[in-house]
């Protein structure tokens, strides 16, 4: 079978004001963002996916069927493997952190591995937390207590609504590092629910785009992302996301050299070794376009390529150019009346000039 | 003061803390089912049934201990039956004051409680299920100790309005020594027979204790404050 792996979604919801229709089959490892404006279904489906509401329809995970209304099957939350990190932490007040943690793994069969929870104590970084009382941790401490909770019942699949949108700044950077580690070592599927168009550039792989109950567009996160219909509908932080490798370092400059699908682009340097890859993404209003290479200016990045297709963008004077170079695909934001002075159009070459290069690690 | 009225007034103490006694503990079982089905359902029911429960708090106790002496006594429905099941007749007795205590507190006990699972919200239960939780398990795990403080509230509510309770008393069970007479009921007996000095004994312990649970109260509350910000 195609996706006995793989978790499967075909739910229908109706309310007065709302409908929610969707089929997905994702993949059974990496992190799915569930994307999209509010209003938009995601944490509804990830509720629906919990059996938190209940919807019409198939849920199943690797071949484990969880809900199917045509065979009368609904295994109620806490039949289902999973591990739910609700969008403000949620910790049980009347306990302390080890009790909090210790509530799912009481409660799962194979309670006598305590391996699970010392792993999720380990890979949340709250060993020293163990004693406190819920009260006195910051929102961050407890957000990454939700989620070692979570995981300490070894779900089988990992469900994350916003865990970082009731956090302010500093405290999103604070659990940002914590969530890309999870990404790194589970092995489980996570769907992740953020409306930040910069959670979903560090931490996806797969790419699901919500919009008004429905799934418009599905895919891996990179080409998802260069697609003009999901950057269109991204709006002004548009652009690629690829993984590239550090090739080369300049030390005086504090710069450096990243070598992708697309060719080769300095960026910062952020300390990150020779030979180590990296995440990367280019705003597509950061890319301009010219019919030469020697145009003198500060851009330290030029990459020759050939225009794929010009997109319409949400402003009728602006339009989303893919440019194709090498293997890759970037992404412009330029002006139509640009295009016309240039006479730039489908299959014309073009040089890329990149302003600035985001390096994800 | 003449032994015999001492005895009598310790007689009438004791009755007093049996019946409120009692009464808090068959309420709190009672209540907190319903409460909890009053902060959760979804159903029609919810607004007759909410309505019911309130309703002592608004009925004069003439009003209910009428009703509640008509259904118990020999003609009523709930008479006739524990006549035929052996048990007699419950009117004039200390279990028909205990169900007139219980009808008369039931939303002392029921509303703190229900206040308290609202407070909590679905979101705990929700968590808990998510954490393999059954629903029952996550009611004695979570939504119980998470209400303690609604809980802690409602029992020494009934308990002290079951020791000031006079009109259903006296209506249910009358006035009987040993039987059904407790402290209010005593110091209205003293007062009919103008003994003012027995009826001030009692009326001053009635005081110092109805105080004693207020300040209880409001130190509970804010403990509990404490607890949960």
């Amino acid at each position: 079978m195609k996706h006995a792996q793989a978790l499967h979604v075909a739910l229908s919801l109706l309310r007065p004001d709302f409908a929610l229709e969707v089929e997905l089959h994702l993949p059974a490892h990496g992190i799915t963002v569930l994307f999209g404006p509010s209003g938009s279904g995601k944490t509804t489906l990830l509720r629906c996916v919990a059996g938190l509401e209940q919807a019409t329809g198939v849920v199943s995970l690797a071949g484990d069927l969880w809900q199917d209304s045509r065979r009368k099957v609904f295994k109620p939350t806490w039949q289902r493997e999973i591990g739910y990190v609700f969008q403000e932490a949620s910790l049980f007040e009347h306990m302390d952190v080890r009790k909090n943690l210790e509530f799912g793994l009481r409660r799962v069969p194979r309670s006598a591995n305590r391996h699970s929870l010392d792993a999720a104590v380990e890979l949340l970084g709250i060993g020293h937390l163990l004693a406190r009382s819920v009260a006195s941790l910051s929102g961050g401490e407890r957000q990454r207590v939700a989620i070692a909770r979570s995981l300490a019942t070894q779900p089988k699949l990992l469900l994350l609504d916003e865990p970082l949108a009731s956090l302010d700044i500093a405290r999103r950077r604070e659990v940002l590092p914590w969530l890309e580690r999870l990404h790194a070592e589970l092995r489980i599927p996570i769907l992740y629910v953020t409306h930040s168009v910069d959670e979903l550039a560090r931490l996806a792989d797969h790419v699901v785009m919500l919009e008004n109950g429905s799934a418009k567009a599905c895919g891996p996160v990179m080409e998802s992302m260069a697609s003009q219909d999901v950057a269109a509908a991204i709006g002004d932080e548009a652009g690629i996301v690829a993984s590239g490798t550090i090739v080369a370092r300049d030390d005086g400059d504090h710069m450096a050299q990243i070598r992708f699908d697309g060719g080769t682009v300095w960026g910062r340097d952020q300390g990150l070794g020779i030979g180590q890859s990296v995440r990367l993404r280019i705003l597509a209003r950061d890319v301009s376009l010219s019919l030469s290479a020697q145009d003198v200016s500060t851009i330290q990045n030029r990459l020759q390529g050939l225009i794929e297709s010009i997109g319409i963008d949400a402003h009728p004077s602006q339009a989303l150019v893919r440019v194709r170079c090498g293997d890759a695909v970037i992404l412009s934001r330029v002006t139509h009346r640009a295009l016309k002075q240039l006479g730039l159009k489908a299959g014309s070459p073009v040089w890329c000039q990149v302003k600035s290069v985001a390096l994800i690690v | 003061m003449n032994p015999a009225v001492t005895a009598e007034a310790w007689q009438a103490i004791v009755l007093t803390l049996q019946l409120a006694t009692l009464s808090s503990l068959l309420l709190l079982l009672i209540a907190t089912p319903l409460a909890w089905w009053l902060s959760q359902t979804r159903s029609g029911w919810r607004t007759p049934i909410g309505a019911l429960v309130t309703l002592p708090l608004v009925l004069p106790p003439t009003v209910l201990g009428f009703y509640i002496l008509v259904l118990l006594g020999p003609h009523g429905w709930i008479g006739q039956w524990t006549q035929a099941v052996g048990w007699g007749v419950l009117s004039f007795s200390f279990t028909g004051l205990l169900i007139g205590s219980v009808i008369f507190s039931l939303p002392f006990a029921v509303q703190p409680i229900q206040y308290a699972f609202e407070a909590i919200g679905r979101r705990p239960m929700e968590v808990a299920a998510t954490l393999r939780a059954r629903p029952l398990d996550a009611f004695f795990s979570v939504a119980l100790p998470l209400a303690k403080p609604g809980i802690l509230t409602a029992t020494v509510l009934c308990f002290a309005h079951t020791v000031g309770e006079f009109g259903v008393v006296l209506m249910i069970g009358g006035n009987i020594p040993g039987k059904t007479r407790v402290v209010s009921t005593q110091i209205y007996g003293h007062v009919e027979a103008m003994e003012y000095a027995q009826a001030h004994w009692l009326a001053a312990a009635m005081l110092a204790f109805s105080f004693a649970v207020l300040v209880a109260l409001s130190r509970l509350k804010k403990r509990s404050d404490r607890v949960l910000p």
